[in-house]
């Protein structure tokens, strides 16, 4: 019997959602460490029963728990993000340099092949590694360590490394992205990096075209084709067929190219959604009408996708890590608002149903399919 | 043995009730009661002061005996009520937002 377990993080807490393959029926479970912000929940591609979760507070700072029972039960493991060696500075809001700070962890990214390897995105924006299930943490320290390290700044979420790629058909190859410094690509596991920027233009920045400070939003692949990114920036969707060497724009027909998630079909390489916000000053749909956006044409072409999803007075927002899809043989895409609506669809986009309503502002979505 | 109250989030993560005791070897201080509530609870590590600078972190509060005591150093004693169990070292998360 197969179904789909949605992992929900929210700025009071963890949601598990689970229904069978039919999604219709959904069972709400949480919330997971109550009152805490969780921005992000991933399980292992590997052993679906391993989950990890980065629980953070104002008050009381970084915590990290794994669950070896789906969500179960959890426990705290590892919690130092030490910076290797002397942190350094980068660029600060007022253009003075500033210490690398630890701040919390946004993003995680298990491995493809091994339940105990897992990547963390964090801010200050650094790229960690842990190979005992998060107990502990070491710095891929080439990434923070490049030349233009010192040149990176914050956007106003502060400086995150929020999006981890892991090419699935060459284990050395890495993508990240950060706000607000740009793409980056690394070919030997982490260990050397280099932007991956060309193509992206960005007219908040002295020079438009520069190698980096692009503010991107969100980076995805098909795991069939890790050469062809797809990406939200801060304003502009773009597309890469090069794995990132160069970017072409895609926004095509969109009625705004501002935005924060994009997540690609499971099935067709080419079929991507995105959720168009109205501004970067103004963080709700345009129109007040919460749409998805389907490309089948790897960009340009956009359909709205809108039943089922309030088509007034709607001033949500969707965040850069609140949409995934499942792989079931009907594709399911589901994605999360700062209203705290959980919205799933079953059949790629073309109806729309809320798995719940009333849950704190959702930060992030993960989906794992379960067979 | 020292008692220590911790605020609501704290207690739910080390799975403890609201009053904790623990014993402390020599002088009584804000570190030597901090070294050993970490010891016992090691998942309390890094969330009331930083891993590696050991400092406060900022929304937390250490009170006692009616009095505040987050600027003292860390390795000023603790006052007698504390170190006798008449009265509890506190760890409070500070009142933030409206």
């Amino acid at each position: 019997m197969s179904g789909v377990r949605v992992l929900v993080g929210t700025r009071k807490g963890a949601f598990v959602l689970t229904s069978d393959g039919k999604r219709k029926n959904w069972k709400v479970d949480g919330p997971h460490f109550a009152g805490w912000e969780i921005y992000h929940v991933k399980g292992s591609p590997v052993d679906p029963e391993r989950l990890y979760a980065s629980q953070t507070s104002g008050w009381f700072g970084q915590v990290f728990q794994r669950s070896d029972d789906g969500g179960k039960t959890w426990e705290a493991v590892g919690n130092q993000f030490a910076y290797d060696g002397v942190p350094g500075t980068h660029q600060w809001y007022d253009g003075t340099q500033h210490p690398w700070e630890f701040k919390r962890v946004w993003h995680l990214e298990p491995s493809l092949t091994d339940p105990d390897i897992i990547f963390a995105g964090v801010e200050d924006a650094a790229l960690f590694r842990s190979a005992d299930g998060g107990r502990s943490w070491q710095e891929l320290a080439g990434l923070r360590g490049h030349a233009s390290g010192p040149h990176w700044q914050p956007g106003a979420g502060g400086m995150c490394l929020h999006t981890i790629l892991l090419d699935p058909k060459n284990p050395k190859r890495i993508f990240i992205a950060i706000s607000a410094a740009g793409a980056f690509r690394s070919d030997d596991a982490g260990e050397t990096w280099r932007p991956i920027n060309r193509g992206l233009k960005s007219q908040g920045i002295p020079d438009e075209n520069a190698e980096v400070g692009h503010c991107v939003h969100r980076l995805a692949m098909h795991p069939t084709r890790p050469g062809v990114l797809f990406m939200q920036k801060h304003w502009d969707v773009m597309r890469s067929d090069d794995a990132g060497d160069s970017w072409r724009e895609v926004s095509g027909n969109l009625p705004t190219d501002f935005g924060f998630p994009i997540d690609v079909h499971a099935h067709e390489p080419e079929t991507v959604y995105v959720v168009p916000i109205k501004s970067d000053s103004e963080h709700y749909p345009p129109d007040a009408k919460l749409r998805v956006y389907r490309s089948r044409t790897g960009g340009n072409e956009w359909e709205a996708l809108t039943d089922g999803l309030p088509q007034s007075d709607c001033y949500v927002n969707v965040l850069r890590d609140a949409m995934a899809v499942d792989s079931l043989d009907s594709c399911g895409v589901y994605f999360g608002t700062t209203g705290g609506q959980v919205y799933a669809s079953s059949d790629a986009g073309d109806h729309w149903a809320p798995i719940v309503r009333d849950l704190p502002a959702v930060l992030s979505i993960e989906v794992q399919t379960l067979r | 043995m020292i008692r220590i109250v911790l605020p609501a989030h704290l207690r739910t993560l080390a799975r403890v009730a609201e009053e904790v005791e623990i014993s402390v070897e020599g002088p009584v201080t804000q570190r030597s009661v901090l070294d050993a509530l970490e010891a016992s609870y090691p998942v309390l590590r890094g969330t009331i002061r930083g891993h590696t600078t050991q400092q406060r972190r900022p929304f937390v509060r250490f009170f006692a005996c009616e009095q505040d005591l987050s600027h003292d150093p860390p390795d000023s004693p603790l006052p007698d009520a504390v170190v006798k169990g008449d009265e509890p070292f506190m760890v409070v998360g500070a009142m933030a937002g409206g």
